[in-house]
């Protein structure tokens, strides 16, 4: 078990090398340096030069890649252009605010998910699975610019109950922000919400299907007692990886509620600095979002493992 | 007089189709089950066994709901219970033994949790007098060290294990009737015969009443008191199971009992035209009109009622039972095949070939070195002669199916020949093969439902062989693809439909054309009767023999069911762990002296005759490796003479008549202690 978890740990490391050379790479062969893109029509002569020598752009890239890798292994991203500050002090505030949307959206999203997907299995083609059904077929398919701007409209202009968008220092308070993020968290969740519940719902669906239903309802079993110690712990374990990849996607990927809303996420800082070409940002971005991706999954894997007895005995074997 | 325990009346079970038009699966269907009797209900696959024995729990599938009639249990009627009262009563007053108990026990809880559950639903113990009831539950079924059982959970378990556990699991509310649904299907056939001694210890034990379903009259045949045959929805016949196996008088089952292949019986069985009416296909009339021979005009416009003939005490629907009685039955009849020729020369040869399934590790692969000391199939030697039949039997893990994969070239062989007409050396490896031996050598899969492309229509998954081997198109490709369905007794319009359209036997003999498409001179059959009803067994058993005799095809055929290999091979060998232990003709295999291996197998067969019980000479246990040294049977032999069994590869013996045997025990001894 031990040797797997190292396993997997050491591939996860691998792939976060492999992204790094790729944005490495990637902001390398893009016409022009970080000094060109930064100066832009000023970039000659003296301030080119002195530029350059700043950012070290006159070392052959191999030594400037390790050069920055041992940094950041170190913890240490250098500075940004653009702000001309640590980027560790940029990124600081901003991993934050994701975190906490992330982590409000997953508190109200993922249980409510679990709870309408069972409801709409359990209550399959009756009343309550066709209205719920509705509702998160109708929120999967609208785009979240309009239901973000939607609710803006309704709830912060007509309704004058909440602000429309964050206006918060980068740095607010964890209470500041809370009755900020009500509305993006709304946004985000109507959508994470559907997705997830008609999963589970699809696995319940499977699940009550199988022989083992069957028989736990030949056993005499009472109902509730067979949908909590039969199913659902059959049919929630493959929902472990889709939490994961949503987590991820809550963290780096919800950029156009972030605009719309104006909240000072990660993922805006991705558009942001990819339109101010900071490209020292954006490498830090990338590896930054690359290792929430393996860490998340990896944490779900390793989960999935110890749930499930039957993988869990074939490891054992192995 | 006895006491009724259950009675269905007048049951019809149906759902509505497309078209909102009423189907029922279930007709008319009414019988009694009395307390201590075990009813065996026999059919063939949608005959509707499976959902009368669910009906009888008051337990209708979805989809499906009764359209009238009643199941009665102690006089109330199981169809009306709410579910209140129905979790009452399962478990408790009628528990189930589900078809594959290895996925009808919950993946996530342990063995013991689940025994625990009925125990906690449907009686008062405590828990340390549960606990206690389990290991006894454990023990009952005869499951070694039930204390460490009960933590295990249901994977961990072989598949005979997990039966007994759903066993355990059914007994543990002590219930009045237990219903089984096809309780040994996908069990090997020693392991078969155990759960099925088990089950008669049980029922004799506890007075518990049964209701056993299976398609199998085999094992119908070791339980029954009484048998109920179903076909089409319908009881056809019903009567005490030695009247119903010995004098079936019904053309049905007689049919049914004639084309089951016998170990006692060279030859292969008669088969039965046709196949079973789809639900709502049949409007008036006999709805075995289409494929009784007896069948009269009167057959086609009336439906017969069961009628009871008191002297047989069975009852029976038929209109011409009579005249099946006076035709004198005789259920010992077989299609004698034609002998081959003897002087035949050899096309296969297997020379000391060994297979590993162990996964190379990386460095071993660089050095292209294979690390496995103990590979899964050893040391075979077989030599195969033009137009013969060879049958490679054993149980699950006998290494059967991979011979046969890698003659096919499908899977490497670590280290041997497969040496091809005139000793030309087969490549193990797929693509080094030439094209001509690829078209020389054809495989038919054990389930045509996976091995046919379900989106191709018949007529192009005949035109690819015939494509690919001998470059056909236009006019000379269809009059090529009719003359294939002709060959298998199929008419020129299945050209048109999809594999979902065609019935089991139907898909299989499209599985048969095509591998004769190429012309082959040499067909690998994988199991290729295993997923077929006997009826339809026994058809395609005798289209193979059929095509055989016509072209002088030579076969490879894999089976673990030592009957069919009786009734179709010329030569059998018998394998255990990927060992040979036995290779000799057909008919003196069956004979003595016997491999002891042999020995077990023969034992453990099922067959349709309540007089002939299985002999169970050997524990049914379940080996994951082959050992390292020495026999491959030694952990279950019954005849082990010492260390000599452990530590040494026993040597060939050449018995009087013909058939070789791989054991340390005197051949002439072996003879004299199986007799």
């Amino acid at each position: 078990m031990l040797l797997l978890i190292l396993k997997r740990i050491g591939l996860g490391l691998i792939t976060l090398f492999i992204v790094s050379l790729i944005t490495f790479v990637g902001v390398e062969v893009l016409p022009g340096d970080a000094c060109t893109t930064y100066l832009e029509r000023e970039a000659y002569g003296s301030a080119l030069d002195a530029c350059i020598k700043r950012l070290g752009l006159d070392v052959p890239a191999y030594e400037r890649y390790l050069d920055w890798a041992s940094n950041v292994v170190r913890g240490d991203f250098g500075y940004s252009l653009s702000g001309e500050m640590p980027i560790n002090e940029v990124l600081g505030p901003r991993v934050k605010n994701s975190l906490v949307l992330a982590s409000v959206s997953i508190l109200i999203g993922i249980p409510l998910a679990i709870v309408l997907g069972i409801i709409t299995a359990l209550w399959r083609d009756k009343l309550p699975d066709i209205m719920i059904s509705t509702i998160t077929i109708f929120s999967m398919t609208i785009p979240e610019f309009i239901s973000a701007t939607l609710l803006i409209l309704i709830v912060a202009i007509w309704l004058g109950w909440l602000p429309g968008i964050v206006i918060i220092p980068s740095d607010a308070t964890f209470y500041e922000l809370l009755s900020n993020i009500i509305l993006p968290v709304v946004a985000i969740s109507m959508i994470m919400t559907a997705h997830m519940a008609r999963m589970v719902r699809s696995s319940v669906i499977q699940v009550m299907a199988s022989d083992y239903v069957q028989m736990a309802i030949l056993k005499g079993v009472p109902y509730w007692k067979m949908v909590f110690r039969h199913v659902l712990p059959n049919a929630l374990l493959p929902a472990i990886n889709v939490v994961a990849l949503t987590i991820a996607w809550l963290l780096g990927g919800v950029v156009v509620t972030e605009v719309v809303f104006n909240y000072p996420g990660l993922g805006r800082l991705v558009i942001e600095s990819i339109s101010n070409r900071d490209l020292p940002v954006v490498q830090a971005l990338a590896i930054i979002l690359a290792s929430i991706y393996v860490g998340i999954n990896l944490i779900a894997d390793l989960m999935t493992l110890m749930l499930n007895p039957r993988l869990k005995s074939l490891q054992i074997r192995k | 007089m006895i006491e009724i325990i259950e009675s269905v009346k007048n049951l019809s079970i149906g759902f509505n189709s497309q078209k909102g038009k009423q189907i029922s699966i279930l007709r008319n269907v009414s019988t009694n089950i009395k307390k201590g009797e075990t009813v065996g209900i026999v059919g063939e696959s949608g005959s509707g066994k499976s959902t009368l024995a669910l009906a009888m729990m008051g337990y209708i599938k979805q989809g499906l709901f009764p359209l009238k009639g009643e199941c009665l249990f102690k006089s109330e009627d199981l169809l009306k219970m709410s579910s209140r009262q129905l979790e009452k009563i399962r478990g408790r007053k009628i528990a189930m033994i589900p078809q594959n108990a290895g996925q009808a026990l919950t993946p996530n809880l342990k063995i013991g949790y689940q025994i625990d559950e009925a125990l906690r639903l449907h009686t008062d113990l405590s828990k340390t007098e549960r606990d206690k009831k389990i290991s006894e539950l454990l023990n009952k079924v005869r499951l070694p060290s039930p204390e460490t059982m009960a933590f295990r959970y249901p994977h961990e378990l072989s598949g005979g294990q997990q039966q007994r556990v759903a066993v355990a699991m059914a007994l543990a509310g002590k219930p009045d009737l237990l219903l089984l649904d096809e309780p040994t299907t996908g069990l090997d056939v020693t392991t078969q015969a155990h759960v099925l001694e088990l089950l008669r210890f049980i029922a004799k034990d506890t007075g518990t009443s049964m209701i056993y379903v299976s398609h199998d009259l085999g094992a119908i045949a070791q339980v029954s008191d009484r048998i109920v045959v179903m076909y089409a929805g319908e009881i056809v016949l019903e009567g005490p199971a030695r009247k119903i196996l010995k004098e079936p008088i019904h053309p049905y089952t007689y049919g049914l009992l004639k084309s089951i292949p016998k170990l006692s019986l060279a030859g292969l069985p008669a088969s039965m035209p046709g196949s079973q009416p789809q639900p709502g296909s049949i409007n008036q009339g006999c709805s075995f009109y289409d494929r009784c021979n007896l069948a009269t005009d009167h057959c086609k416009k009336n439906s017969p009622d069961l009628e009871h003939i008191k002297e047989l005490d069975t009852n029976v629907r038929c209109f011409n039972h009579k005249e099946l009685i006076s035709q004198n039955i005789n259920l010992k009849t077989s299609i004698k095949k034609k002998s081959n020729n003897s002087e035949a020369i050899e096309v296969l040869k297997l020379k000391d070939v060994s297979i590993s399934y162990a996964k190379q590790k990386f460095f071993d692969q660089l050095l292209n070195k294979i690390s496995d000391q103990n590979p899964t199939v050893k040391d075979i030697n077989i030599d195969i002669k033009k137009g013969e039949t060879i049958a490679l039997v054993g149980e699950s893990g006998s290494g059967k199916s991979t011979i046969l994969k890698s003659i096919a070239g499908l899977l490497k062989t670590k280290d041997g020949q497969i040496k091809f007409e005139n000793d030309r050396i087969l490549s193990s490896d797929l693509k080094m093969r030439n094209p001509n031996d690829l078209r020389a050598i054809q495989l038919i899969f054990q389930n045509p439902d996976e091995s046919l492309n379900p989106n191709h229509t018949v007529e192009q998954i005949l035109s690819q062989p015939l494509k690919l081997y001998f470059n056909l198109s236009g006019e000379e490709l269809k009059k090529n693809i009719i003359d294939l369905l002709k060959k298998v007794r199929l008419g020129e319009f299945y050209m048109s439909r999809y594999p979902r359209q065609l019935s089991g036997g139907e898909k299989q003999r499209v599985a048969v054309a095509r591998a004769f498409a190429a012309k082959p001179d040499i067909i690998l059959c994988d199991e290729v009767t295993s997923a077929l009803d006997v009826s339809v067994q026994a058809a395609v058993l005798n289209l193979l023999q059929q095509l055989k005799e016509d072209l002088g095809t030579t076969y490879v055929f894999v089976s673990h069911d030592l009957a069919v290999v009786r009734a179709i091979s010329d030569r059998v060998a018998v394998l255990y762990q990927g060992r040979l232990c036995e290779i000799g003709p057909s008919q003196n295999v069956y004979k003595f002296p016997s491999h002891p291996y042999t020995e077990v197998l023969l034992g453990a067969v099922l067959e349709p005759d309540p007089d002939i019980k299985p002999k169970l000479v050997a524990e049914d246990i379940v080996e994951e490796n082959p050992p390292e040294k020495g026999c491959s049977f030694q952990g279950r032999c019954p005849r082990k003479i010492g260390d000599i069994c452990n530590l040494e590869v026993p040597p060939w013996q050449i018995g009087e008549n013909g058939n070789a045997i791989r054991c340390h025990i005197n051949i002439d001894e072996l003879a004299s202690l199986q007799q």
